[in-house]
């Protein structure tokens, strides 16, 4: 598997690090009222739609640039569809 | 009719024409009290003890497929009781004293054998570890035994134990752990449920899980509609997707875990050996192929097969531990889909919806387990209260963050396990 980093071409797998879930991207931020936050976070860190077929994922290019990528890959081919940094976002984020 | 020896001697000289299926092919009923959906190790134990253990009749299984088709009929099919947290602890030495009964009971041959499985240590403070967890295990009831170097080279003396980076510092024994035939393990609980009265449906997939007032009552099938009063997923790989068909979203990500097999060799490898260095495990089976695997792809994938670097990496980790089986072809290999938890430990609990519960999260672990799944999964569903042993495997624990079973102590968190 090769992912083409929008800074360095493409490149190995073995350089990437695998974060998880878009869902990382969308922290909710706290209310105050404790179990609507404890919930939210729970949300966040744990619950995820683990679809069969095209997501969106973070991968860190550790062994290259450095950078944070937003990849949408599918997973059930490995098919790589498409990369942007995940500083440049443009999409919404999945749960929000 | 029972399996016996007899019976194999007088078909052998009958030319073998009075066996007769091992389970009935029915066609669904309108209505069941029970269903089960997914018919592979889980869900056929589950039926199982559902029937057995809480004399209970209108059962079925759905199988989307042919029973036992996803990863019980791909795994390293190792059995052992060697976990160290409170909650995983009872539940394997619940599964492992099944395992022990379990021919008796199914009547079926699951070639479980009590070969003995070892940890390999490589340094003090891993040796330290292992003592710690081997007290663990004792003071469950179950064997553990700290193995010296020279214990280790006796019994296995075709170790690379001088490694210059990972030299060898002795093992942690767990003699009742093994290896069973991870077919005959589906087969047998298949046929006993069949015998029991549960109805097997294969080719039926399920489409949609119907939920009326917060409570589940049938499911949408390949079939047709089926109704029920009491509905258990137990589809571990798929549980998103089927916990998705009534609502609900899981704390469970998808993983691809690979595993390797060798050509068939001559019995060498009398244990299953795991190497505490580099995520490599080893075992021989009875037709002589070495079986083993390694760590997970780490990253989201159902695509039942996996990449190349970690297939480097297994084996690597394999030729620095014992480099003799640098000489044995790789026959085949595979990747199965994990449903990871964040804490790395499974779920066997209600959902939210009133008479839907779900039975997932195993992780790369769950062959082990299906003989003590089925039986707290069956508990479950019949008495509506989760089994002494089960009970700490809630969905809850991730959302209070109270009774959670991270064994390797990396985090609960997706990806740490």
């Amino acid at each position: 598997m090769r992912i083409e980093c929008p800074i360095c071409g493409s490149r190995d797998r073995r350089e990437f690090y695998y974060l998880g879930a878009e869902d990382y991207l969308d922290r909710p931020s706290p209310t105050g009222d404790a179990d609507k936050d404890a919930e939210a976070m729970h949300r966040y860190l744990h619950l995820r739609e683990n679809p069969c077929g095209p997501t969106k994922d973070l991968w860190h290019h550790e062994a290259g640039c450095s950078a944070w990528l937003l990849v949408t890959r599918d997973t059930a081919s490995h098919e790589i569809i498409a990369v942007e940094l995940a500083s440049t976002r443009k999409t919404a984020g999945a749960k929000s | 009719m029972g399996y016996n020896a007899f019976r194999v001697l007088k078909e052998g000289l009958t030319g073998n024409k009075g066996w007769r299926p091992a389970w009935r092919d029915p066609e669904p009923k309108a209505e069941y009290d029970i269903i089960i959906i997914g018919g592979g190790g889980h869900g056929l134990s589950t039926a199982y003890y559902l029937a057995k253990n809480h004399g209970l009749k209108n059962i079925a299984v759905l199988e989307r497929g042919y029973l036992g088709s996803g990863n019980i009929g791909r795994n390293t099919t190792i059995v052992r009781a060697n976990y160290f947290i409170p909650g995983n602890s009872e539940f394997y030495s619940h599964s492992l004293k099944l395992w022990e009964g379990l021919e008796q009971e199914l009547n079926y041959n699951v070639m479980h054998s009590q070969r003995g499985v070892i940890m390999l240590c490589h340094s003090d403070g891993q040796r330290d570890a292992f003592a710690r967890r081997g007290n663990m295990m004792r003071n469950q009831g179950d064997d553990a035994e700290l193995w010296s170097p020279d214990q280790v080279r006796a019994e296995i003396p075709y170790l690379d134990f001088d490694n210059t980076r990972f030299p060898i510092y002795g093992g942690l024994m767990h003699g009742r752990g093994g290896s069973a035939r991870h077919d005959a393990v589906a087969w047998g609980y298949a046929r006993g449920a069949d015998r029991l009265g549960v109805d097997l449906i294969q080719q039926c997939e399920v489409t949609g899980i119907d939920v009326k007032g917060g409570k589940v009552t049938g499911v949408q099938t390949s079939k047709g509609p089926i109704r029920a009063k009491k509905v258990g997923i137990v589809t571990a790989g798929r549980s998103s997707q089927v916990a998705a068909m009534a609502g609900l979203e899981v704390p469970i990500e998808s993983h691809v875990l690979q595993a390797f097999v060798s050509e068939g060799l001559k019995p060498a490898i009398d244990h299953v050996i795991s190497y505490g260095m580099g995520h490599f495990y080893i075992s021989q089976s009875d037709k002589g192929g070495l079986v083993f695997g390694g760590d997970l792809d780490f990253y989201a994938s159902y695509a039942s097969r996996g990449n190349l670097p970690m297939m480097e990496h297994v084996m690597e980790a394999g030729m620095t531990l014992m480099p003799a089986i640098g000489k044995a072809k790789v026959l085949r290999s595979w990747g199965g889909i994990m449903d990871m938890t964040p804490d790395g430990s499974f779920i066997i609990d209600r959902t939210e919806i009133d008479g839907l519960y779900m039975d997932c999260g195993w992780c790369y672990g769950g062959f082990k387990a299906v003989p003590a799944s089925g039986w707290c999964m069956a508990h479950l569903m019949a008495e509506d209260q989760p089994h002494e042993v089960a009970k700490k495997h809630t969905f809850s624990r991730f959302l209070t963050g109270e009774g959670l079973m991270d064994e390797e102590g990396t985090g609960s968190q997706h990806n740490l396990h």
